[in-house]
Order: C-alpha cells, then sequence, then structure tokens
C-alpha cells in the first residue's frame, strides 16, 4: 500500500465517506473507489453490493484475487435525552464503533460537559432529526420520558428510514405513548416499528444496566438478529 | 470502521508511525472459512521493531503475522499467508472451533 493511498483513506474516513480500498492480493497494487466513481458494470456491481452489505470480501477477476475492503462511516446512534443513560449509551455506542450524537432542546441538560467528545446539539428533535436525516445506518434511541420532546423524536424517526427505534418506558407509559402517537394520525404498522420498552430484557436497573440492554438491542438490530 | 475514543484506529496508527519515521507493514483479514474470531476486513499494524497493534485472530496467529510482517518490511513483497486449525488444536491457536484464515501482509511503501 502505498503512503499517499494510506492518507487518502484515512481523511476519507474523517470526512465520513464511504470508501473501498482495493488491492490486487497477487501484487499488491491498491487505489480507492468512491461511491460515484465510474466503473465497468461487473465490478460496479459488486462494489454497490459491498458498500450495501457492509462486507469486505475477495473477488475473482480474470483469475486474479481482488479484495474490495469496505470502509463505511460508522453507523450513527442518536440519543433524544442528554439524561443520566445518555452519558453510559454514548461510551458504549463508541466502544462498539458507534458514532453518537445526543438531542436535549432543554440547556441543563445538552451540556457538553457531559458527554466529553460527544457531539451535543441543544434543538428540539424534528429540528435535530431533519438536519441528522437518519438513514438506514441509523439508530434512534428516545429516552427523555417527557412527551414534548419524545413524540416529536418518534414521529420524525418514523418517518425515516432508521433500522432501529427505541423508546424509554415502562409497559403502561408506552401504551400511552401509542395512544398519542394514533391520535397524531400514525398508524399500527408504522408504530410496531417502535421497540418499547426499550432494551432487550435483561433485568435492568442501573441507569448503566439500562445503556447496556439498548445497546445490545441496537447491536441485534443491526445484525438482523431482531424481530 | 469506527473511529473511536476507546478503540485505536488501526490505519491512523499505521499512518502515525509512518509519520514518525517508522517502517510499517500492514495485515488484513481477506477470507475465512468456518468460524473465524475476527471478520475480514480486520487489520494488524506492525513496525519493523516488532511492535504491532490491532489483531487478525483471537490471539495466537498474531506472532507469526508479525514475523512476516517484518520480512514484508524488510524486502518490500506483498504476501498472502494461509492457517488452518484443526479443532483439536483451535484453543491453542485461539480460533474458537477451528477454520481457515487467509492473511494478506503489505509493507506501506
Amino acid at each position: 500500500m502505498k503512503g499517499a493511498t494510506l492518507t487518502a483513506l484515512n481523511e476519507a474516513r474523517r470526512k465520513r465517506e464511504g470508501v473501498i480500498h482495493a488491492t490486487w492480493l497477487d501484487s499488491g497494487e491498491s487505489w480507492l473507489i468512491c461511491r460515484d466513481d465510474a466503473l465497468d458494470a461487473d465490478l460496479a456491481r459488486d462494489v454497490g453490493q459491498a458498500f450495501r452489505l457492509d462486507q469486505s470480501r475477495t473477488l475473482d477477476v480474470g483469475g486474479r484475487p481482488l479484495f474490495l475492503h469496505v470502509f463505511n462511516p460508522p453507523v450513527r446512534l442518536i440519543i433524544v435525552g442528554a439524561v443520566h443513560v445518555a452519558q453510559s449509551l454514548a461510551v458504549l455506542a463508541r466502544t462498539t464503533g458507534m458514532d453518537p450524537v445526543i438531542v436535549d432542546p432543554r440547556r441543563a441538560w445538552a451540556d457538553a460537559r457531559r458527554f466529553p467528545d460527544v457531539r451535543v446539539m441543544e434543538a428540539w428533535p424534528d429540528d435535530a432529526l431533519a438536519r441528522l436525516k437518519p438513514d438506514h445506518r441509523t439508530a434512534v434511541a428516545v429516552l427523555t420520558h417527557d412527551p414534548r420532546i419524545d413524540d416529536p423524536a418518534l414521529i420524525a424517526a418514523l418517518d425515516s428510514p432508521a433500522f432501529y427505534i427505541g423508546a424509554l418506558g415502562s409497559r403502561r407509559s408506552h401504551a400511552r405513548r401509542l395512544e398519542r402517537l394514533a391520535d397524531e394520525g400514525l398508524d399500527g404498522l408504522a408504530m410496531a416499528r417502535i421497540h418499547g420498552p426499550v432494551g432487550l430484557d435483561i433485568g435492568a436497573r442501573s441507569a448503566e444496566e439500562i445503556a447496556l440492554s439498548i445497546m445490545a438491542e441496537v447491536v441485534a438490530a443491526r445484525n438482523g438478529k431482531l424481530q | 470502521m469506527a473511529e473511536s475514543g476507546l478503540m485505536e484506529d488501526i490505519l491512523e496508527t499505521a499512518e502515525a508511525w509512518s509519520g514518525d519515521g517508522h517502517r510499517v507493514a500492514l495485515a488484513t483479514v481477506t477470507r475465512t472459512w468456518g468460524s473465524s474470531p475476527r471478520p475480514v476486513g480486520s487489520q494488524l499494524v506492525v513496525r519493523q521493531d516488532g511492535s504491532f497493534r490491532g489483531s487478525v485472530s483471537g490471539g495466537c496467529i498474531e506472532a507469526a503475522v508479525v514475523e512476516s510482517a517484518r520480512e514484508a518490511i524488510g524486502d518490500g513483497r506483498v504476501r498472502t499467508l494461509e492457517f488452518t486449525v484443526s479443532n483439536e488444536r483451535a484453543w491453542e491457536v485461539g480460533l474458537t472451533c477451528g477454520g481457515t484464515i487467509q492473511v494478506f501482509v503489505a509493507p506501506l511503501i
């Protein structure tokens, strides 16, 4: 690998651009492929699939092994509510290679000092999500318990292809939440995307344990292990 | 791959080491058959003095990979290594259930 290729690869990763490092394994010659690069038809199909499935693999191209190493930007976790659970959740997201963003319109909560090295947006969730544009590589966890913040966050998240949407709260408060959202015109099929009560059932009690249960559920969803 | 305050970023480390004047090589898992503790794309960066960061398996093939990477730094050539592990010996080399793993080693030039 050439030093200049490594520099360009790191640069693309810092800018959160999806890029593939392609290497002929026989000669070692390698180069970068960006998402919108023009490629011949066969390679374009394999490259598109590698980006989409987020799966690095070795191809056989005319009898030569070509390794496609996929560097997609990290999966994002949008955490609505700069609450105690969010502090642990942001750390766990980082540990598992995800990119956390905290959203909270309340100044006292949205204090960046409580979230070292994490992006904190002091904003209403509908505005924040309109800017963040959740895609199919984004998870949204809604944690405030306050309908004025949680509900618009869920409505905005349900209007996106986010691969995971979870909402903190007991069964009872979740049932009430679904009633409110139904009043807002959401149908049952859409609301079925919300995981509530949020997190895998590991008997979590402390904020840290709740964060762990949420993180476990997000990982399960990312790996296609969630119904 | 992730940028993270908690995990070391292998490619950033490779660039930093190179910038500090070290000669380095990268080892990458390019194929796996059977069960394998690290997915395709996992990387290890190796310095000429034998320091390394990252992993391409659960543990014990690292020593062989580091040695091969130092040779690659020496002669400037790439190589492809393959490790096959029987179920009986799997635990010794850290491949949890046996399997084959292919590792591509390339010097940074």
